[in-house]
């Protein structure tokens, strides 16, 4: 009998929970689904991680390629996030050119990538104006369960925490690359930016990390991005209803305490691949 | 139009000269052109018109929004303001008083000194009351970008968007000034936000 509600008035049904401060999956407004995340499964890349927030599954791989640094930009590398959303994850996309919300998707994640800092581009340079290295991250989702954009930092901060660089000489006879693949080395992450999503129901209640219903009923997104030292890298509300400041810095201060678990969960996992290396 | 700044003093609360003008092109059912400073973006209205099938909704009106870039096809930077300037649109547009329906809001980036997703969304709003949609609320866009001495300034040139350490957007509902749509890039801390 609720199954037929929640189809013919699933706006209605959404609210009678709300009204009683929890969700109908049981999670209370302010919590996040199980999250699970898994480094180093592919070894064809150079980096890896997966990550599982409840459903979402987001996968990503990054392959290092060499190539010459831009002439207006002769000491920084690049890094090409893609973020690609098959017809697989989901029936809402189809198979064809990415869509808006996967192009939306990798724009924001090339601003968050640019914003936070979070690795330093003069660092993949491996001689000025002449060779770098340019990442290139794939982020693909699997199984699309709403809450994608913070599924997409997760995995791909695990991803560039696991890389690994092999060393690159220059020969100065030659002038040709010496890629020496047994010493290689991993990246300094300089800042750990962790994304929150939250949703807003009927202008007045916020519910964090939505699930693909409560994505499409709710009135409006917002993904707040912050780092260790709790500064805000991004702060994405693609429009929708009107929110006041107290109710912006709620979500703000849920997101701080978002990137404490997060941290947490990440450092437990590096952790645990380490003897196995 | 001056701001009100809560938190940090600011250099500059003046905007630059801003200029709007609606009713110029003759084929779209609203239009407008709005200026910040040396920035300019055209906008066109069609609707409420007929719509695609597979793209209508039972109850509400189907809103499309392209952005036109001044050279070059469009890319994924254009994309991602798109789904901003259409989102703050829909919010806005009271869009169930015309339901299996169309409308097209297409923007022609004329000149790009900065500011660019703030003049979409004003040129936007104009627009969309010079083609007579009914709407529930007025929005306004702005930009603040904070440079590297953490001053904040409004309505940033190029030259100053180049610089910054932090470049905010956001669309202001005219009536709580209230915060409808947020694009940010850069860190900054809480406060200065």
């Amino acid at each position: 009998m609720a199954a037929g509600f929640k189809t013919a008035e699933p706006l209605e049904y959404h609210r009678s929970f709300l009204k009683e401060n929890c969700r109908p999956d049981g999670r209370e407004l302010g919590e996040f689904r199980l999250t699970t995340l898994n480094i180093g499964s592919i070894n064809t890349a150079d980096g890896s991680a997966l990550v599982k927030i409840g459903n979402t599954t987001v996968i990503c791989g990054i392959k290092a390629e060499l190539a010459a640094p831009s002439t207006d930009a002769p000491d920084k590398g690049y890094i090409v996030p893609n973020v690609d959303l098959p017809p697989l994850c989901s029936s809402r996309f189809r198979p064809g050119p990415p869509g808006e919300q996967a192009q939306a998707a990798s724009q924001f994640i090339a601003d968050v990538i640019d914003g936070s800092k979070i690795i330093k581009k003069e660092e993949l340079c491996i001689e000025k104006s002449k060779l770098c290295w340019v990442l290139y991250c794939d982020i693909i989702c699997l199984d699309y369960d709403g809450n994608l954009l913070d599924a997409c930092v997760i995995t791909l901060l695990a991803a560039l925490k696991n890389i690994q660089l092999p060393t690159v000489t220059i020969n100065k006879e030659t002038d040709l690359a010496d890629v020496d693949i047994q010493h290689k080395r991993h990246l300094h992450i300089n800042k750990q930016p962790v994304a929150s999503t939250f949703a807003v129901f009927d202008d007045t209640v916020i519910i964090v990390d939505p699930t693909a219903e409560e994505e499409s009923l709710a009135s409006s997104l917002i993904t707040a991005v912050t780092d260790e030292d709790d500064q805000i890298c991004a702060f994405h509300k693609p429009g929708g209803t009107p929110l006041s400041a107290e109710k912006l810095q709620d979500c703000i201060t849920r997101a701080v305490m978002r990137h404490r678990e997060i941290d947490r969960l990440i450092d437990k996992v590096i952790e645990s691949t380490k003897p196995s290396k | 139009m001056k701001m009100e700044q809560s938190v940090c003093e600011p250099v500059c609360t003046v905007l630059r000269e801003y200029a709007c003008e609606q009713n110029i092109l003759s084929k779209p059912d609203g239009s407008a052109s709005f200026k910040q400073g040396d920035t300019s973006v055209l906008a066109g209205v069609y609707g409420p018109a007929e719509v695609k099938v597979n793209k209508e909704i039972y109850d509400r009106a189907t809103l499309e929004v392209v952005i036109q870039p001044k050279v070059g096809m469009q890319s994924v930077r254009e994309r991602a303001r798109e789904q901003c300037v259409r989102e703050t649109c829909e919010a806005a547009l009271l869009s169930t008083l015309h339901p299996r329906s169309s409308l097209t809001l297409v923007l022609q980036v004329v000149h790009d000194d900065g500011s660019l997703l703030s003049c979409c969304l004003n040129a936007a709003c104009m627009a969309l009351m010079d083609a007579g949609l009914p709407m529930s609320r007025l929005f306004c866009g702005v930009t603040c970008a904070i440079d590297a001495e953490s001053q904040i300034i409004t309505d940033p040139t190029a030259q100053q968007e180049k610089e910054c350490r932090a470049l905010m957007t956001f669309a202001i509902d005219a009536k709580d000034r209230n915060v409808m749509m947020s694009s940010t890039r850069g860190s900054f801390s809480v406060e200065e936000e």
